[in-house]
């Protein structure tokens, strides 16, 4: 699960970087960078839920 | 190879020496976190955590001077330049190492670099106080030189040097580009995500979770050093932010006291705001709270103080003081976070919101960009290249400080043994405590 949060991440930025090159239009282009960011944030729970410490752990 | 982007402006001798005033002023932001990671750690830890930053400030000067500043450079310097969709992709400098073809006759190159080379010492103490109390010396060390020598040069290039952010309004037409004032993005929040990294790295301390995953309370040791570093940290961040202006935004020198009372305002409100929903939800003002609402206004401040008015500047703070008070809880209870000095929050979370608030609130004069516009405005495309950049922050700077910082942990393990713990960093690691007047018993020594 991190390193599919991670990928996300990656894949996001991407995205982002994509909407910027490709597209001209300022509405979608700013539709695809918050599409980017989303995705982003996705990868970003799934990093999250891969860190949450197990139950009694480092107690 | 080729010259990058609009070159640095030529300083007038009056600005070159308000400039290396300003740049002067920044080792007070360093000494002043120092003091909050060593107050904010257990006294078991305290004169580890100084140690810790003494090393980290001269491992961070030393490597900065070798290559760091070789590949952040500076706004027109020679930098690597491809051609992506037809326009200039500009991803790194390429600068000679060791700081050599700079000439110290007052002009900006050489005043970029010292403000970098403390800028990335100010970053690389972030992760120090998400680390306390069982982060080993070495790795801390070597951690360092990591950051320093990549993660924060390339994105400081980015944004600071000409790079692709910057140039983003050159080439796609969003606003004047990624604006970043002080260091939000660059310091801020590379440091407060590589922070992050490394919270979740070393796992939380022993005895911060219980056995159904609940945080129990470790107070810091010293709330004195704490608040005194907060005040100390104002003054560095004077000179950081006003320095930043002047060297990368072309602000004038009747706009550094806007900026300095921007500072002082944001960080005030955040304080106060988080005082008063600590004072509300808890009955009484937590100290330490307040201290991160603090840090986090400066953090914020770093983004647009030198283009928004007084009133925005407060309203900046006070949203920075919420955010930051239900970010370190946050942290804490709902993602197991375990970070003693709450820097995450205040400085990555504060840092992302200081970006973010150039977007919203920033009038940025054309003449960044444009020798002959003078007008200030609030660009349509601005929003989106604030967005591009903390995009930018996450979906890139995150996974490669985490990888970095993953890659030195297998090779070098990063976190401190269970002994360490027990016994406490400083006579771990250092062999003597910080408070001699405790008393030590033999049985608790052993040689490393």
């Amino acid at each position: 699960m991190k390193i599919l949060g991670f990928l996300l991440l990656l894949a996001g930025w991407g995205l982002v970087l994509a909407a910027l090159i490709l597209l001209g239009a300022a509405g979608p282009r700013a539709a695809f960078v918050l599409a980017g960011v989303g995705v982003e944030i996705v990868g970003l729970v799934l990093v999250i839920l891969a860190h949450l410490v197990p139950r009694g752990e480092y107690g | 190879m080729t010259p990058a982007a609009a070159p640095l402006p030529a300083f007038a001798g009056s600005l070159s020496v308000l400039c290396v005033i300003f740049v002067f002023l920044v080792p007070f932001a360093g000494a002043g976190l120092a003091l909050i990671n060593a107050g904010l750690g257990r006294s078991r830890s305290a004169a580890h955590s100084m140690m810790s930053s003494l090393c980290v400030l001269a491992v961070a000067a030393l490597v900065y001077f070798t290559c760091g500043f070789s590949w952040q450079g500076f706004s027109g310097g020679p930098a690597h330049i491809f051609t992506l969709g037809g326009k200039d992709f500009n991803w790194i400098a390429a600068e000679p190492f060791f700081l050599r073809h700079l000439d110290f006759n007052g002009s900006p190159a050489p005043l970029a670099a010292l403000l970098g080379m403390l800028s990335v010492g100010l970053a690389a103490l972030i992760p120090l106080g998400s680390g306390a109390d069982r982060w080993r010396l070495g790795a801390c060390c070597i951690s360092t030189a990591f950051f320093t020598a990549w993660t924060y040069p390339l994105f400081a290039h980015w944004v600071w040097g000409g790079g692709w952010l910057a140039q983003l309004g050159a080439n796609y037409g969003l606003g004047q580009g990624f604006v970043d004032t002080g260091g939000a993005s660059t310091i801020q929040a590379v440091g407060g995500l590589t922070a992050l990294s490394l919270a979740w790295i070393l796992g939380p301390r022993r005895g911060k979770y219980t056995h159904d995953g609940m945080p129990t309370a470790i107070p810091g040791h010293n709330s004195v050093l704490v608040l005194f570093g907060c005040a100390l940290t104002l003054v560095g961040w004077w000179g950081l932010n006003a320095a930043g202006a002047i060297l990368f935004n072309a602000a004038t020198p009747g706009q550094t006291v806007l900026i300095a009372i921007n500072t002082t305002l944001s960080a005030a409100a955040a304080a106060l705001m988080s005082a008063a929903i600590t004072r509300t939800r808890f009955g009484k003002p937590d100290a330490s709270l307040t201290a991160n609402g603090w840090i986090g206004g400066l953090a914020a401040s770093s983004g647009a103080c030198a283009f928004v008015a007084p009133a925005e500047a407060a309203a900046i703070g006070l949203a920075a003081g919420v955010l930051v008070t239900f970010s370190v809880e946050w942290f804490e209870l709902r993602m197991s976070v375990d970070d003693p000095s709450g820097a995450i929050s205040a400085h990555a979370m504060g840092g992302l919101w200081g970006v973010l608030s150039v977007g919203l609130f920033a009038e940025i004069p054309a003449r960044i960009l444009d020798a002959t516009g003078e007008t200030a405005n609030r660009h349509p495309g601005q929003w989106l290249a604030q967005m591009v950049g903390i995009a930018t922050l996450i979906g890139f700077v995150l996974p490669m400080t985490y990888g970095l910082n993953w890659l030195l942990n297998r090779v070098y393990p990063q976190r401190v043994s269970v002994e360490a713990e027990r016994q406490g960093m400083d006579l771990y690691e250092l062999g003597a405590g910080a408070y001699p007047e405790f008393i030590t018993h033999g049985d608790e020594f052993t040689e490393r």
